[in-house]
């Protein structure tokens, strides 16, 4: 079955190279991606993702919102009784990693992250919550 | 009468520019002269200025030392630029937060999380005092990057300027006031592209009205090559945008004589050195061109194309940050090479977070290591007429005038119109979208090496740098500051401001610019000027494409 993700960039960050080339990338890697676009609200997010029933949200955050941001689109998700995993791509300083977690992010892509290793450890996100 | 040379007219343009006293030997006491070429060569200062827009380049004055910086509170932002002055900084440039840059206030639901994060926040007059607090805008000149709110920044900056008794004829500096990339690239817009417009040209006929030593929009490539662009894109996209703004302004009544003076350009200084070069050769030679040739202009200063640069935030590595002194310093040295007006170096740690002040300082000094230590400042163009890069700058220049080609043609052969339809079909986006792919594919397959991301890893598990923490505290400082502001404030003011604000708004022919210095003196704030006119205007929404 063909993975379905979702990318998102919530809040006021405007920088969208990285979304867009990481879309691209997963789509050479045959998953299925459908981007929001700009200025998205967590709750914008997570509706999107149930609707377009997703098996992944992947966040991207260069503004160093992400420890505001982050968990609130994973409380919209499970608040709509959705257990879609969020991913994080971005710059988050390594202090931040273990807050990101406690808040129910799967995964962070760090600058430097490859392709492979993207779509690697989506595969596996995917695969663990597969019932 | 023996007919003259370009060297002798050079000669004589030297003998009258102004002098820095140095001492223009080698460090082996070898004299070196201000320029070479042979004599029948285009020389600096002359058109179309591929050499340099001024016969005596860095012999008369070094170039600006303008160092980018803004986070937290403004007041916070105040002692950084103060430190910047100290270190010997020659001017200032003040970056915003994300909320500023989108006109929101600080406690605006969509602001959570953003204040003073990527720059200072700034909501109403009270916070630009505090911003340029004990700083002589008389004798600085400051520079504000701040697009879709650009015209209340600026109001916000004369009202606080003359409230401190500089009249508003006397403030020198730049407005980034770039609209047009910020569809394109930067994605900081809020009003659509025709409304946007509208805003512009306002600010160029104010300024070119009551602010004679004010740049009314420093037309920008940096962020199209940060979102991914060639350099050639940049070059092309930047130029075309810098037409479409003379044809504004022309469609407004203005001169192009009266207009072209006041744009300034900013460039990126990214890592491929010698291509850099080359690209701010060719966008000399071009503007040139275009401005004598396609525009009419017939005073120097409109021919003669003057730009900022910033190294490649986007070249540089979170992984082993310090190698990033190494990078800024290659790419700064490109930007003098290619004859810059004014520089800014990043941080080593700026792929991190806003830049410590040790980073810098770093940065600062490795401009004034380039300035005072290598000699390169001595002689203009020093690789003009090398035949690489003269092949290469002609390459740059036939690749833009391609992209003109194709975006006249978008417009019917209105620039202007061939730059909104661009933006509204989504061709420029798609491009600079594109070529970000196409480089990061490179990267991805090991066909281009970033040190420390792709090869040469050893160092990469180091320590982390100490980076400068901006605290959820700032932002509650900030919403505080704001509505202790709203509630002091006189309240029927505001409220006159705001209509009179939207009734202009409604009626293209008037120009905005005293409306809203009209409501920063009443403390409107930023938020609230913005919504007013967004009642009127409309917003914009990217149709999101990949």
């Amino acid at each position: 079955m063909t993975t379905r993700v979702l990318v998102a960039k919530v809040g006021l960050d405007g920088h969208d190279r990285g979304i867009k080339v990481v879309a691209r990338l997963l789509r050479d890697a045959g998953m299925e991606v459908v981007y929001t676009g700009l200025f998205q609200t967590p709750a914008t997010v997570a509706s999107a993702a149930i609707q377009e029933d997703v098996d992944l949200v992947g966040l991207s955050m260069l503004s160093g919102a992400h420890l505001t941001l982050a968990p609130l689109v994973v409380e919209a998700l499970r608040a709509q009784g959705s257990d879609i995993p969020v991913v994080v791509g971005g710059i988050v300083p390594a202090n931040d990693l273990s807050d990101l977690e406690k808040a129910g992010v799967a995964a962070v892509f760090g600058p430097g992250a490859t392709a492979e290793e993207m779509v690697a450890t989506i595969n596996q996100i995917v695969s663990e919550r597969l019932p | 009468m023996t007919p003259t040379n370009a060297y002798e007219e050079w000669r004589r343009a030297f003998a009258t520019s102004p002098q820095r006293s140095g001492d223009f030997t080698t460090m082996s006491g070898i004299e070196v002269e201000p320029v070479y070429g042979p004599p029948d060569a285009e020389f600096p200062g002359q058109f179309p200025y591929t050499r340099g827009v001024h016969a005596a380049m860095y012999r008369s004055r070094i170039w600006t030392m303008r160092m980018f910086a803004g986070f937290g509170t403004a007041v916070d932002t105040n002692g950084r630029f103060k430190d910047i002055i100290a270190s010997g900084g020659t001017g200032l440039s003040t970056a915003f937060d994300m909320p500023t840059l989108l006109g929101l206030d600080s406690d605006d639901p969509m602001a959570l999380g953003e204040v003073g994060r990527c720059g200072v926040a700034i909501d109403s007059l009270a916070d630009m005092r505090d911003l340029f607090a004990d700083i002589d805008l008389g004798s600085i000149t400051t520079s504000m990057t701040i697009n879709s709110p650009a015209a209340v920044m600026l109001a916000l900056f004369v009202a606080q300027a003359e409230e401190a008794g500089v009249d508003r004829a006397r403030l020198g500096g730049t407005l980034q006031n770039d609209i047009l990339k910020e569809y394109q690239a930067q994605k900081e817009f809020v009003f659509p592209p025709r409304q946007s417009m509208r805003l512009v040209r306002d600010t160029i006929a104010f300024t070119a009205a009551e602010m004679p030593k004010w740049n009314s929009v420093s037309v920008s490539g940096y962020h199209i090559r940060e979102a991914g662009s060639t350099a050639a894109e940049e070059l092309a996209f930047t130029l075309a945008n810098g037409f479409a703004y003379v044809e504004l302004a022309r469609e407004a009544g203005l001169s192009v004589d009266h207009v072209a003076p006041r744009l300034s350009f900013f460039f990126n200084a990214h890592i491929d050195f010698f291509e850099e070069i080359a690209k701010y050769r060719a966008a000399r030679r071009i503007w040139a061109k275009w401005m004598r040739g396609h525009y009419l202009a017939t005073e120097e200063r409109s021919w003669q194309l003057r730009f900022h640069t910033q190294t490649a935030g986007v070249s540089l590595t979170a992984q082993q940050p310090e190698i990033n002194i190494a990078r800024t310093a290659i790419e700064a040295l490109a930007g003098v090479l290619g004859g810059t007006q004014s520089l800014h170096t990043n941080s080593m740690d700026e792929a991190l977070a806003l830049p410590s002040e040790k980073a810098a300082r770093i940065a600062l000094r490795t401009q004034q290591i380039i300035a005072h230590e290598t000699n390169v400042v001595n002689v203009a163009d020093p690789l003009g007429g090398s035949w690489f890069v003269e092949e290469l700058t002609d390459e740059m220049e036939r690749q833009a005038e391609v992209i003109f080609s194709q975006i006249m043609e978008f417009g019917n052969g209105s620039m202007l119109e061939g730059c909104i339809k661009g933006i509204e079909e989504n061709w420029f986006q798609g491009r600079i979208a594109e070529s970000a792919y196409q480089l990061e594919r490179s990267f991805n397959e090991g066909r281009r090496i970033v040190v420390g991301v792709n090869n040469f890893l050893e160092g990469n598990d180091d320590a982390d740098l100490e980076t400068l923490r901006i605290t959820n505290e700032d932002e509650k400082r900030q919403i505080e500051r704001l509505q202790s502001v709203r509630e002091g404030r006189d309240q029927s003011a505001v409220a006159t401001a705001l209509a009179r604000l939207a009734r202009e708004a409604a009626d293209p022919a008037v120009n905005l610019m005293p409306a809203l210095i009209d409501a920063a003196r009443a403390y409107v704030t930023v938020g609230e000027m913005m919504s007013t006119m967004e009642g009127v205007f409309g917003r914009y929404v990217e149709v999101p494409t990949l």
